[in-house]
């Protein structure tokens, strides 16, 4: 019956309908087909590494490369620009909610450069910090810091003026209009905002490590890779990139929760 | 006839000079830091050594050469990454099981950083364009594929209903509903498209290339020509900038920009901008 209730029905019926498992049946099937593809031969191992290496390979990364301790230098610069970008954005955002002049010349050319490749001043940064943490932190910043200010704005120019003038009518002070009406009521786009700059730091300062050959998870690949370990260089991509999901999980869960609230 | 409001007047003054002085502000900051003393010598070149590299990159029959390799590959990169996720949002949109069972994959790749897929790319298409190519698609799939299917999700059933009373072809509902019901998200994730492409042939370019001007930028940073890496870097600014207008433009003739976004059009821009994240 096609309107039989869901739990009555064959166990491995639902398990086969549930879309969770499909997709892990899919990954697995893929990995399967890549695996007997190298191993026959009809893909060049010097191409491709084989799954069941990549994924073996990643537990030697650690005694590699430290993978842990890559994990910890990106996560450092990571949070270390992004706690710049709120100190920046938030009083920035704000003034461009609050004058409106401000805001009228900032916001297109800020929408321009968060479209332009802000990661090409990285030779520059290089030469005025030096190869080290330092200029991450910048690179990280410089893109994180456009759509948290973009966001602050639009949050602020989403409050409702009635709940403003509910605050006057309570004759609120201004100190506590803007922490008990205006910053409530405009932290859910900000939330939006703060996992934006999380992800656009976070990426970037990846990307500068790769090309610099510094610091963590991105310095990790172009190890492997310009050692031409191609199941190393394999593992330490598929590694990065279950850190970078996991990271992107987590940050997504902590905006569902302040927009919850 | 246009009525002269002086309120609107006085704010598009205020607007101007506080653009003139943010200008004249960072000339001066940026004169200062150069003649201050307070870097090492050549690190910020002054305003005019900037001014006089600009001039000679644009006189350079070779600058010609590298920038029609990046534009090529950048805009091949496009329009191959952006069909195929066309393609595949709006199977994954017609299929809602197929969506539940492969977003997870497209939204959890969209957030990685795409720069390290570059020694993958690299093995499998080689150090010519056909690797910036490849990395250009790659950069530019993420966010339409995103938006095409979110898009598609919310287009009106009644739409998709009076197609297929009409008994229209999959072409047909394609370019009469599918397509224009979209247009708007589809439209703005194809503009951040081509961003994405250009800066992801810059990345494959920087990382490993023998031209094209993500190479030259690089090349005049390992050889200490600062004013030169300035002056290309603004150079690529404005390539980036110029090719995000002309979508602009095409955004204008083909939407409907400039009305407020509906709900689904925020939705789909949203998931584009979640894929959308530099290098």
């Amino acid at each position: 019956m096609s309107n039989q209730p869901a739990t009555s029905r064959p166990f491995l019926i639902r398990l086969f309908s549930s879309p969770g498992f499909c997709s892990l049946l899919v990954l697995v099937a893929f990995l399967l087909l890549l695996e007997g593809l190298v191993r026959s031969g009809l893909v060049s191992r010097a191409i491709v590494a084989e799954p069941s290496a990549t994924i073996l390979g990643i537990a030697d990364l650690q005694a590699k490369v430290d993978i842990l301790g890559a994990l910890r230098s990106t996560l450092t610069s990571t949070l270390i620009a992004v706690g710049l970008e709120l100190l920046v954005a938030v009083p920035f955002g704000h003034l461009m909610y609050k004058r409106r002049a401000v805001g009228i010349a900032y916001t297109s050319w800020l929408a321009s450069l968060s479209a332009a490749p802000i990661f090409l001043l990285y030779p520059l940064f290089l030469v005025v910090f030096g190869r080290n943490q330092v200029t991450l932190i910048v690179m990280g910043f410089l893109p994180g810091v456009i759509p948290l200010i973009l966001h602050v704005q639009e949050g602020f120019l989403g409050v409702k003026q009635t709940f403003i003038n509910v605050g006057h009518s309570y004759a609120l002070s201004r100190r506590a209009i803007f922490w008990r009406i205006m910053v409530p009521a405009a932290a859910p786009t900000i939330a939006t905002g703060v996992r934006l700059a999380l992800m656009y730091t976070l990426i970037n300062i990846v990307a500068v490590e790769y090309l610099v050959d510094v610091g963590g998870l991105g310095r990790i690949v172009a190890d492997r890779y310009f050692r031409f370990d191609i199941p190393g260089t394999y593992s330490a991509i598929v590694a990065v990139a279950a850190v970078s999901v996991l990271l992107n999980w987590l940050i997504g869960r902590g905006e569902q929760w302040v927009r919850s609230r | 006839m246009r009525i002269f409001n002086p309120r609107q007047h006085a704010l598009h003054l205020q607007v101007l000079w506080i653009r003139v002085c943010t200008i004249l502000a960072m000339v001066a900051l940026w004169e200062f830091a150069a003649r201050s003393g307070m870097f090492y010598e050549g690190v910020i070149p002054p305003t005019w050594s900037v001014i006089v590299a600009l001039v000679q990159e644009l006189i350079s029959p070779d600058f010609y050469v590298d920038l029609g390799l990046t534009v090529f590959g950048a805009t091949a990169g496009f329009i191959a990454g952006s069909l195929i996720a066309l393609v595949i949002g709006i199977v994954l949109g017609l299929q809602p099981f197929a969506r539940r069972v492969f977003e997870p994959f497209i939204t959890a790749i969209g957030g990685t950083p795409k720069v390290i897929f570059l020694p993958i790319i690299f093995l499998v298409f080689g150090l010519g364009i056909e690797s910036k190519i490849a990395k250009a698609s790659l950069s530019a799939f993420f966010p339409v594929v995103l938006s095409t299917t979110s898009a598609f999700v919310q287009i009106p059933k009644i739409l998709l209903l009076t197609g297929r009373s009409f008994n229209l072809s999959t072409w047909q509902m394609a370019s009469k509903v599918y397509l224009p019901a979209m247009a708007n998200p589809v439209l703005t994730s194809l503009r951040l498209a081509m961003s994405m492409s250009i800066i992801g042939v810059l990345s494959a370019e920087i990382a490993n290339s023998q031209g094209g001007l993500g190479f030259r930028l690089i090349r005049y940073a390992d050889q200490f020509r600062i004013a030169s890496v300035y002056a290309d870097a603004i150079l690529i600014f404005a390539t980036a900038a110029f090719m995000n207008y002309a979508l602009s433009l095409l955004q204008g003739l083909l939407g409907n920009r400039g009305r407020k976004p509906t709900a689904a059009e925020r939705a789909a821009d949203k998931a584009a901008l979640a894929a959308t994240s530099g290098a």
